[in-house]
């Protein structure tokens, strides 16, 4: 019975609305907007957030980097030659070694060198390293193997290249067991790397820049490029003296879910580094931190986002509010009518009430689906990466829901409190 | 008329008993009503007249219960109508009363079966047998053939018809009309006073408030309303 007389509610609420198709429709408009750009900022929000953790997780949320900074150059004592040293140095490297959190320790140098193969030139980053740098970093093979103990030990002349450069350099052939020239020598690539970002499909033309690195044993950059870079700059040589620009350090976590040490290790290199360094020529990036920032920058952002789509909300349910307050006035001569024979108020204000969450469901089902199509377009045609959690959709008919009840219990209140002889004689 | 009484039940439906309304107008008092005092019985024929300003209509708003009067008492099948909160003042009219009216006031967006339907909607206990019994009630006004009319479809006396059918569908102590047929052409008046007629032969207490002599003259107690008092009641002494 009590199923019957709902049913027949949103039946007699839907035929009313009806009667002026128009209206409803315009009125729906505000909170399938209101709905729809919920659920899309929201998704490209959470799209968005996913895109930067992702990054950020791939530096690798376990380590803590440490890197050389070249210092404010002192203009004064500037002249045509001179030799600056700053960076990370190999007592650094020994001294984390102690630390207890420390696990493996990827130590890295930059050359400025720029490798040929014919007449195909490339500047990329050469960078020497040892052979746990690949797992440390969590970076993907793409053909062959990385450089091995072995190599490191006997100082091969072998490196592996990014696959954007591999590509670059040997569109036509497998790259591997080809040689490349780095500066003075000739090093045989052995394997690949899958780049850091996924590449478009298209070769580099020409000119372009070609990102990616190169990536040889440290030792042979030790042995054969020495400590020493020299940079040519508009009539003036400058010279770099660093030991090592980069130290990856893997940090060792019982509990990979709930890290404790990698703070811990961040605080002791910071604090290492500010004892054995007379000036600011490191700095120490944590990848943890960076991913606590990212996700309180989407919370932010979210709060935000979600502000913006409140109001617009807001604004619907006041659309619906005032519209219901017309129809109201307009059916004053149906409502008198109503409660001629025999409805008690709170049947009126179920019936106006029963409208209004209708017409505000309407407009939030027909907004979640534009809601839902917003981020397959924004994706496909703005290639922005966008994520639609569950509980968007169901939070946003929620939302309707409320609107309709909220907006429209004072309409509602206002049907149901009319004197029935005024009402009845309302033309 | 009182051999018309079932079960030696009282064959009163309605009484009034001093009845005064009193509005005030700014500083004004106006006495729409000043001690109304009257019994109706079942299964007769009222015509309630009287000049415009006469209390009329504040006496039909009374008797159909979306009024109450500010001193004195009403009884509606014995129930104490003047003391009665809002919401039971809406069962009385939905259980007692027959409301028809001069505008026929149907509801636009339901169809002809759901508008002699809708006093039923809004009882605690709406009968199992509410569409067979509408639809009895449509073929008894002749629009079995127009269930699904909305309103705007119906002429002037189908409309009329729709709404006395949905008078009927409560089974009510009284039907209350309100200058019934004072929206319909003369012909058409006519027939609608023919139903009122058949209804009262078959023993339906009729409350007709109107201020046309000529459909008074087919009830069979006529009371003159002036200046809120009871002027004076008329019996035709036309037996049903």
């Amino acid at each position: 019975m009590i199923k019957g007389a709902i049913g027949r509610t949103v039946r007699l609420g839907i035929k009313s609305l009806m009667l002026h198709k128009l209206r409803s429709m315009l009125t729906t408009l505000g909170v399938l907007f209101g709905v729809s750009s919920v659920i899309a900022m929201l998704a490209i929000g959470e799209g968005g957030s996913v895109e930067a953790q992702e990054q950020i997780r791939r530096l690798g949320s376990q380590n803590v980097i440490l890197r050389a900074i070249k210092p404010p150059e002192d203009l004064a004592s500037n002249r045509s030659t001179r030799v600056v040293q700053y960076g990370l140095t190999e007592s650094d490297l020994r001294r984390i070694e102690t630390f207890p959190w420390a696990g493996r320790i990827v130590p890295v140098r930059q050359l400025q060198q720029e490798i040929r193969v014919g007449d195909r030139v490339l500047n990329p980053r050469v960078m020497g390293t040892t052979p746990d740098y690949i797992e440390v970093t969590g970076r993907i093979i793409a053909q062959g193997r990385f450089l091995s103990a072995q190599d490191e030990a006997s100082a091969q002349n072998v490196c592996v290249i990014g696959y954007e450069i591999a590509r670059y350099l040997f569109p036509f052939e497998d790259p591997i067991n080809q040689d490349i020239k780095i500066g003075a020598e000739y090093y045989r690539v052995v394997g690949t790397l899958i780049p850091r970002v996924p590449l478009s499909n298209d070769p580099p033309k020409p000119g372009e820049d070609v990102t990616g690195e190169v990536l040889i044993p440290l030792n042979n950059a030790n042995k054969w490029f020495g400590n020493m870079q020299v940079k040519i700059r508009s009539g003036s040589r400058e010279m770099e003296e660093v030991e090592l620009h980069e130290i990856i350090v893997e940090v060792e976590e019982p509990n990979i879910e709930e890290p404790k040490n990698v703070p811990r290790m961040a605080a002791a290199c910071r604090d290492m580094l500010r004892r054995f360094h007379t000036q600011v020529d490191y700095e120490v990036v944590v990848p943890l931190e960076l991913l606590l920032r990212a996700q309180e920058t989407k919370r932010i952002f979210n709060i935000v986002l979600g502000s913006i789509a409140g109001i617009s909300l807001l604004v619907g349910g006041i659309g619906i509010m005032n519209v219901m307050l017309a129809t109201v006035l307009e059916r004053t001569r149906e409502i008198g009518i109503r409660r001629a024979l025999g409805a008690k108020r709170r049947h009126i204000v179920v019936q106006f009430l029963v409208e209004t969450v209708v017409l505000s469901v309407g407009g939030g089902v027909l907004g979640i689906l534009l809601g839902l199509a917003i981020p397959f377009f924004v994706e496909r045609f703005a290639k922005m990466q966008t994520v639609v959690t569950p509980g968007a959709p169901v939070l946003a008919f929620g939302i309707s829901v409320a609107i309709g009840i909220i907006f429209g219990l004072y309409p509602a209140w206002r049907a149901a409190n009319m004197d029935p002889v005024e009402a009845l004689r309302y033309e | 008329m009182a051999d018309q009484a079932s079960g030696g039940q009282v064959p009163v439906v309605a009484s009034l008993r001093d009845v005064r309304r009193l509005y005030r107008m700014g500083n004004n008092e106006v006495r729409a009503l000043d001690g109304i005092s009257v019994d109706f019985q079942r299964g007769e024929y009222w015509a309630i007249m009287g000049a415009s300003g006469s209390g009329k209509s504040t006496l039909l708003n009374i008797l159909g219960c979306i009024d109450r009067p500010t001193s004195g008492s009403y009884e509606v099948q014995g129930r104490k109508v003047s003391e009665l909160d809002d919401d039971e003042l809406s069962e009385v009219r939905g259980n007692h009363v027959g409301f028809v009216f001069q505008s026929f006031n149907l509801i636009p967006q339901l169809n002809l079966l759901e508008n002699i339907m809708v006093p039923l909607f809004y009882q605690d206990h709406p009968p199992e047998d509410a569409e067979d019994r509408a639809v009895m009630l449509a073929k008894r006004m002749g629009l079995e053939d127009r269930l699904d009319h909305r309103p705007l479809q119906l002429s002037g006396g189908q409309q009329q018809r729709v709404a006395i059918a949905r008078s009927l569908i409560n089974d009510p102590a009284f039907i209350l009309a309100d200058e019934a047929t004072g929206n319909l052409d003369s012909k058409t008046t006519e027939e609608i006073l023919e139903l009122f007629d058949e209804l009262h032969r078959e023993g339906k207490t009729i409350l007709m408030v109107t201020h046309e002599p000529a459909v008074g003259d087919r009830a069979g107690q006529v009371m003159w309303l002036k200046d809120g008092k009871i002027d004076s009641i008329e019996t035709n002494g036309k037996t049903p």
